[in-house]
């Protein structure tokens, strides 16, 4: 958790200085910002505005994902359509509904943009802006969907119009008291869709536009240097950072390859295998996975393991690897071909497990078949992932 | 009695063909030797067991009131490495008849973004076996292939809910026989990465209906994936279900569905709190049901429903999505059309059996020709036929309204309310009549200002049903 937090921390600062959040601080709105790099995709920085706005603390929201703050009635498609804006890494502006930490549900127009790396044209940030709905459109929970103000009462003419008796107020009251019959838990009646005016939505542009303008000039004096909008292609070798977020979720260690690059070079590694190993990513990103073997690794192995890649099969095998530190380690090493959509093998993935830890987690999976369910989950990242003919519009 | 031909899926290496399965059953051979679920074989066999947690109340991530304190974001869900890991073990003994990652899959351009797959050895070249498919409802049949049948070695886990309230996982647990466990078992012939059925009580052998605890249980597993991307479904008989043996299928599929994609307007919410929507601008007419208080009340809404479409043999398929958070309940007509020689030979040629999952957007196709002209004009136009009239539609949601309000107020029913006269006639006319005709036992007539309804609930849904679509009708 701990070791999160400084990850979160350090990953932050690096991009941009430690003097950015004071630099962030002075603006007034309220916006979170992600990192997609960091497994579970959370929360590295709130505003102040934000706190104020949700009535959450810092450490509270540190570290967590956005949804957090969803509740029972929070639209789940304007849910889906941010999930997949995330997947496709491009901007998105919807009306939702989320919560404070007093279970107060509130509508707000939720805009977000990203931040990407100018060198590797990577996505490095989402930067998310909230402006609450003060606009009041009341729409009640009839289940009618009138756009029109004054709907409402029109109908109840119709209704009671058509009564032969009069009818007293008190029915009238009751008769909305029968239609309001679907307020939530706590009592507030909430509408059930909201829109953003286009004073909020300026609001929220404006915002966004200083947020990336801060972020812009404080990665200047690191000379990580980032921008609004994607400057190149990500260069060859970086998976796509969709990919990236997916593969994030898997705890176990494994890297995956890549068999078309000159020497086979490993394009993604899981936090687990640095942790393993004791390397940074960017140490063994783009290098071939022999730094792993040393003086007594055995020759027939890594002579099986060619073979299998070379026909195309999974293998288990069991490796004498060496960490950074020259310790060396038996690894249970299980290697799988990973096809993408076309059908065709993209990647080879190899999933390692330290021969002696704990043979099995804490549910009772075992040992082989988390080594599976990694393969499992690698094999549908990486084939949902390369369907796509290009953003769809939804 | 309307027929079609079709040849079914195999979705075990046991099922056979029609013919052969009768002459397995008449020769009452025991003992099969194949390491089945039934009597012969099950004595003493064991599967992994997986107990899920029974989460009766919705919270919001930090609770009603007040702020639980929760640990950082969880990893991989437990039951989702569980399906994943034993999926792929069962890819390495090579027990599917083909690869399905090696079949060329795309998402095609346009609005939706339907899925289109080239899986040429998923049909089989069989002769077609002839399908009822005028009768959703048809008592179970055990010469006929079901799920007792299928080898051990392609069920993945048992699922039950646990006794104590925490999620329980043992390796190798024995069978209790005598409570017929559900199970998890893998489709041969997969359409993704971790195709599985999820079989209700497989030992009891109940025919493909849906009833309140199956659909509960299913909604369970979906919730318990926690993975948007592995959605749950389900075929009537009649909407191309091809067992009748009740079960659902699930799989991953790391995208957005077409269905999920198209616009709904709510139609009303019900005491409970699920709500409930129509399907806007999409080729198939359909419901949304979403939120409830709890996900019994989500799934006791949604199985009333089915029942409803089950008992007026009405075919229909269902989509559990946004882990078991959305569902989409879609009635259709295609195979009564097909039976009646309505639909053109352009569209039967493509050999697409429009299911849950071909309706949902993503359809698997068994020529190259159709792969490589697939659109989402052709699709469109497909689903269009799938879909039932407008008409009919309206009729049917009429049907599912009465049905769900009618359990709604089972579980509500507390006296409240006073309203305006019995006889009021707003202009729609047949829903409020329906109110005044049907079911208010309670309702005392005659007063001349005042009526206390008991039951005020499925009054006040049918109420809201009413005004929602008069407002329909008047916007138009």
């Amino acid at each position: 958790m701990d070791s999160q937090l400084g990850l979160i921390e350090q990953s932050f600062n690096n991009r941009y200085t430690l003097w950015v959040h004071e630099a962030l601080d002075e603006l007034p709105d309220s916006f979170t910002i992600t990192d997609p790099s960091i497994s579970g995709h959370p929360i590295v920085f709130a505003s102040r505005g934000f706190l104020k706005m949700s009535g959450f603390s810092r450490a509270e929201i540190i570290g967590r994902n956005g949804r957090m703050f969803q509740g029972p009635r929070t639209n789940r498609r304007t849910i889906m359509e941010i999930r997949e804006a995330i997947r496709e890494e491009r901007p998105i502006e919807v009306n939702l509904l989320n919560y404070k930490k007093d279970g107060t549900p509130f509508w707000m127009l939720f805009k977000m943009s990203l931040v990407f790396g100018k060198e590797d044209g990577r996505a490095t940030h989402f930067v998310a802006v909230q402006v609450p709905i003060v606009s009041r459109k009341h729409m009640r929970n009839s289940g009618m969907s009138y756009s029109e103000d004054g709907g409402g009462s029109r109908l109840r003419e119709i209704v009671f119009g058509s009564c032969r008796r009069e009818v007293c107020s008190d029915s009238l009251l009751d008769l909305d008291r029968v239609l309001a019959l679907d307020s939530d838990d706590t009592g507030l009646e909430i509408e059930d869709s909201c829109e953003a005016s286009d004073l909020e939505k300026r609001k929220a542009a404006t915002a966004i536009d200083n947020i990336l303008s801060v972020l812009t000039h404080y990665s200047q004096l690191t000379g990580r240097l980032v921008c609004g909008k994607r400057c190149s292609l990500p260069g060859m070798g970086f998976i796509s950072s969709s990919l990236y977020i997916s593969l994030g979720r898997i705890k176990q260690s494994f890297v995956l390859i890549d068999p078309h690059l000159p020497d086979m070079p490993m394009v993604y590694a899981s936090d687990a295998f640095l942790k393993l190993t004791g390397y940074d990513r960017n140490e063994v990103v783009g290098q071939n996975c022999r730094f792993l073997n040393g003086v007594d690794t055995d020759t027939t192995v890594l002579y099986q393991i060619k073979e299998s890649i070379r026909t195309e099969q999974a293998c288990t095998v069991r490796i004498l690897n060496y960490r950074k530190d020259k310790s060396s380690f038996w690894n249970l090493l299980h290697i799988s071909p990973i096809r993408n959509a076309s059908g065709k093998i993209a990647y080879f993935a190899a999933v390692h497990t330290e021969e002696g830890c704990r043979n099995q987690d804490r549910h009772g999976l075992s040992l082989e078949m988390r080594q599976l369910s990694a393969i499992g989950a690698i094999k549908v990242a990486v084939r949902s992932l390369s369907m796509g003919a290009g953003p769809s519009k939804s | 009695m309307l027929r079609i031909k079709r040849v079914p899926t195999v979705v075990s290496n046991y099922q056979k063909e029609e013919t052969e399965e009768a002459a397995a059953a008449a020769r009452r051979v025991s003992g099969c030797g194949r390491n089945c679920l039934n009597k012969c074989c099950i004595q003493g066999a064991k599967l992994p067991l997986y107990a899920f947690k029974r989460v009766n109340k919705f919270k919001t991530e930090m609770g009603v009131h007040g702020h639980e304190v929760r640990e950082p974001e969880p990893p991989v869900a437990f039951l989702d490495s569980l399906v994943l890991g034993e999926w792929e073990d069962r890819v390495q003994r090579g027990l599917f008849r083909y690869d399905v990652t090696a079949c060329e899959t795309r998402v095609i351009p346009g609005q939706y973004g339907f899925i289109a797959q080239l899986n040429e050895g998923r049909h089989l070249k069989k002769r077609p076996t002839e399908f009822r498919v005028d009768k959703v409802l048809q008592p179970f049949d055990g010469n006929k292939f079901n799920f007792t049948k299928v080898g051990q070695e392609e069920v993945l886990f048992q699922f039950e809910a646990s006794e104590d309230g925490e999620v329980q996982f043992h390796p190798s647990a024995p069978i209790d026989v005598e409570n017929s466990p559900s199970v998890v078992a893998i489709n041969v012939s997969p359409i993704e990465y971790g195709h599985v059925l999820l079989i209700p009580r497989v030992l009891e052998c109940l025919p493909q209906r849906i009833d309140r605890d199956s659909f509960l249980l299913a909604l369970y597993m979906a919730a318990e994936a926690g993975n948007p991307y592995f959605r749950l479904g389900y075929n009537s008989l009649g909407a191309f279900a091809t067992i009748n043996h009740l079960h659902f299928q699930a799989y991953y599929m790391a995208l957005p569905f077409p269905i999920e994609k198209a616009p709904t307007k709510k139609i009303i919410s019900t005491g409970s709190g699920v709500k409930i929507s129509e399907l806007l601008n999409y080729p198939v007419r359909g419901l949304v049901f979403e939120g409830g208080n709890s996900l019994e009340d989500l799934s006791n809404t949604v199985s009333d429903a089915c029942i409803c479409l089950q008992e007026n043999n009405i075919p229909y398929n269902v989509l559990i999505a946004d882990c078991g958070k959305r569902i989409f309940l879609l009635p259709q007509c295609y195979a009564e059309k097909q039976a009646l020689g309505e639909v053109s030979s352009e569209l039967l040629d493509t050999q697409v059996n429009p299911a849950v999952w071909e309706i949902s957007g993503h359809m698997v196709l068994k020529r190259k020709k159709d792969y490589e002209e697939a659109s989402e004009e052709n699709a469109w136009r497909l689903l269009a036929e799938v879909s039932l009239s407008e008409e009919r539609y309206q009729e049917v949601n009429a049907l599912i309204f009465e049905a769900i309000a009618r359990g709604d107020d089972a579980n509500g029913g507390v006296a409240e309310s006073v309203i305006g006269e019995a006889d009021a006639k707003p202009k729609s006319g047949g829903e409020v009549d329906a109110i005044n005709k049907n079911s208010c036992p309670a309702m005392v007539s005659g007063t001349p200002e005042c009526l206390v309804l008991h039951g005020s609930r499925y009054c006040g849904l049918m109420i809201r049903y009413c005004f929602y679509k008069l407002a329909s009708a008047m916007t138009y």
